[in-house]
């Protein structure tokens, strides 16, 4: 008898297409930007790639800042309960 | 006369019918009674409709506007969605709650005058209150307490600023105001703890996730908005606003990054959507309003779906933390659905309503020319994505598996999760039905090529930095500490410490005490001791020899010559 496979969404041929098709989505949305003018306000916003690399580049600083203040503000679940019974 | 019916009564009386009926009667009146008061707003014509002597003023209770209209149209319409995803799971003490809550939001809507919109907003206070402890929990009876105390508190400085502004201008009338003197900062202060803002943002994270799964729908909903629209008929352009907006949307983020609790990540977003709104206040412009009135109504729906999804999540599986979720898509394929619309919508993709409002904020701040304003927007639209529109359907949704198979969500849920999700297409795609009704007329094109590829490049790539930073987001069982510190441990650790020291300062002195009285006691005794055959009398009974006794009586006229003359 054959053991239940897991659901198609999770099996890691279909993980190792979505990162490929991932990929492939995110190289074309800044490939576009070579035919298509992304109209900016400061001169800048308006630079080849900026939106990829500038939402990469925001998004590794607030994941680090806020790995630095997990080691500062983190606290057991129970930190608050004796104070609240 | 009817058209005279304040909007808010319709909702009054369904609260007070929710409690006083049963069965049948009871679910006709939570689907009705919202439709009533949809209609009811707008019936209401643009300009003062109802006047009501009170006091030496006469109070305002229906004053109608687009945006007073814009914002109780989407109050009706969460009431009524609502209603729809709890009726069959909530209880009729909750349900009547949330509606008498609901209609103070609509009631603040169209408040003509500052003492009718404080009356309100006690109301929502209240009632909002009474939804947080229908969670049922101790920890909800708790956090309602801690939330009554924060919000009464709150009530008061805006009631102070209130009676200082009629006091100076001899005007009850809401009307735009800068904060620029005592009483305007309390009306401002007022309203800013009403939003989150800091330093009291702290309440939301705390008090909304131990609501049952339909309050925290509600809750999710109005207060924080009315807060915005109190912000936009009251202190538009007033700049202080931008940097608030901005430290709510930054702190929003962070803290939900931190976070492991569901629910609480989603009630930190609030924070997170509602900096967006009082950034774009402040920057005043008529495109900043807009795009400030039709976020605030697209956010609505969609958090208020957010709020859906967790909650049937809880409800099927008596679980909130990511730690213990994981893999529900497998049999709960609707609600996960749902969720991802609803995170679509938030991170503002391109086809959904969050695209189609947000992006008027951005546009506001890049027409004035305030780039850091603008790129901070940007950064925080990709962390959107980052902590809202990923994290919270990933952990939650998918990740591991966690071996739990919940059924789907009762019909009921099903629906308004269903409603609300076709909103936030709905909007997406036909946002002229949303921009139509904005406060001011708009000429503004969502979708442009280049501002799609923009943004499509703002938000997969913040996807792609949230799937490879995902070793540094592991999910721990934890809290993060925040202001509400100082209320919940440092003040109670001080006071239990101050206890502590008067009481060995009390030990001490009693034993300082006793052992001074000792003293004294063998020193009198040593003093006045009559002394036996064996030893010798006390100094005081001794006898003396008479050059001794001349000495001591010399030496003391001496010393009272000397006083005198001194």
């Amino acid at each position: 008898m054959n053991a239940p496979q897991d659901h198609w969404l999770v099996r890691p041929m279909t993980i190792r297409r979505l990162w490929w098709g991932s990929g492939i989505v995110l190289a074309l949305t800044v490939a576009a930007q070579l035919f298509i003018d992304v109209k900016g306000y400061f001169g800048v916003d308006a630079g080849f790639g900026f939106g990829a690399w500038f939402g990469f580049a925001a998004c590794a600083a607030m994941v680090g800042i806020s790995k630095l203040l997990g080691w500062w503000l983190k606290r057991g679940e129970g930190y608050y309960e004796v104070g609240d019974d | 006369m009817i058209d005279w019916f304040p909007p808010a009564g319709w909702l009054l009386l369904g609260g007070a019918l929710i409690a006083l009926t049963r069965s049948h009667v009871r679910s006709a009146v939570v689907l009705i009674a919202p439709l009533l008061t949809l209609w009811a707003v707008w019936q209401v014509p643009d300009g003062i409709v109802l006047t009501v002597p009170f006091l030496d003023y006469l109070l305002e209770p229906i004053e109608g506007s687009p945006v007073r209209r814009l914002f109780a149209t989407v109050f009706a319409i969460m009431a009524f969605a609502g209603g729809l995803y709890g009726y069959r799971q909530a209880s009729a003490r909750e349900l009547s709650a949330a509606f008498i809550y609901a209609a103070g939001a609509v009631g603040v809507c169209f408040a003509g005058d500052l003492i009718t919109l404080f009356l309100y907003w006690e109301l929502m206070a209240l009632f909002s209150t009474v939804v947080i402890w229908c969670g049922g929990t101790p920890a909800a009876r708790a956090a309602g307490i801690r939330y009554a105390v924060l919000h009464l508190l709150g009530g008061i400085i805006l009631k102070v600023g209130i009676e200082g502004v009629v006091v100076n201008t001899g005007s009850i009338d809401v009307q735009p105001m800068l904060a620029h003197n005592f009483e305007t900062w309390m009306i401002l202060a007022g309203i800013l703890i009403n939003a989150a803002a800091p330093p009291l943002s702290a309440w939301i994270a705390d008090a909304y996730p131990e609501a049952s799964p339909t309050g925290s729908v509600f809750l999710s909903a109005f207060t924080t908005k009315t807060a915005v629209l109190a912000l936009i008929l009251l202190f538009p352009g007033e700049q202080v606003l931008i940097w608030i907006g901005l430290y709510m949307i930054m702190y929003g983020i962070l803290y939900a990054l931190l976070e492991n609790d569901a629910r609480r990540i989603l009630a930190y977003s609030i924070v997170n959507q509602v900096g967006f709104m009082v950034c774009a206040v402040g920057i005043g412009t008529e495109l900043a309003l807009n795009g400030a009135a039709a976020h605030a109504f697209s956010h609505i729906i969609y958090k208020a779906l957010l709020f859906m999804t967790a909650g049937v999540v809880l409800y099927r599986t008596g679980r909130r933390k990511c730690t213990e979720l994981g893999g529900l898509f497998r049999t709960m394929p609707l609600t996960t659905l749902c969720c991802i619309i609803a995170a679509l919508s938030i991170s503002g993709f391109p086809l959904t309503s969050g695209f189609t409002t947000k992006t008027l904020i951005s546009q506001a701040a890049g027409m004035e020319a305030l780039m850091v304003v603008y790129l901070l927007l940007a950064a925080a639209s990709a962390g959107v994505f980052l902590h809202a529109g990923i994290k919270f359907p990933w952990f939650v949704f998918f990740q591991k598996d966690s071996g739990l198979r919940p059924a789907e969500a009762p019909w009921n849920m099903s629906a308004g999760m269903v409603l609300f999700a076709g909103l936030c297409i709905l909007l997406g795609i036909y946002p002229e039905l949303l921009y139509q009704h904005l406060p001011y007329p708009l000429h503004y094109e969502p979708y442009t090529a280049g501002k799609v590829i923009f943004y499509l490049q703002l938000l997969l790539f913040s996807g792609l930095a949230f799937f490879l930073f995902l070793p540094l987001m592991r999910r721990t069982e934890t809290i993060s500490l925040d202001v509400d510190w100082l209320w919940r441990a440092g003040l109670p650790r001080a006071w239990q410490a101050g206890e502590a020291a008067m009481a060995r300062l009390g030990a001490f002195a009693r034993t300082y005490r006793d052992s001074a009285r000792q003293r004294l006691i063998r020193t009198l005794r040593r003093l006045f001791a009559s002394g036996s055959a064996s030893t010798i009398p006390g100094p005081f009974l001794r006898s003396w020899p008479i050059g001794t006794t001349a000495l001591l009586i010399a030496t003391l006229l001496s010393a009272y010559v000397l006083v005198y003359f001194l």
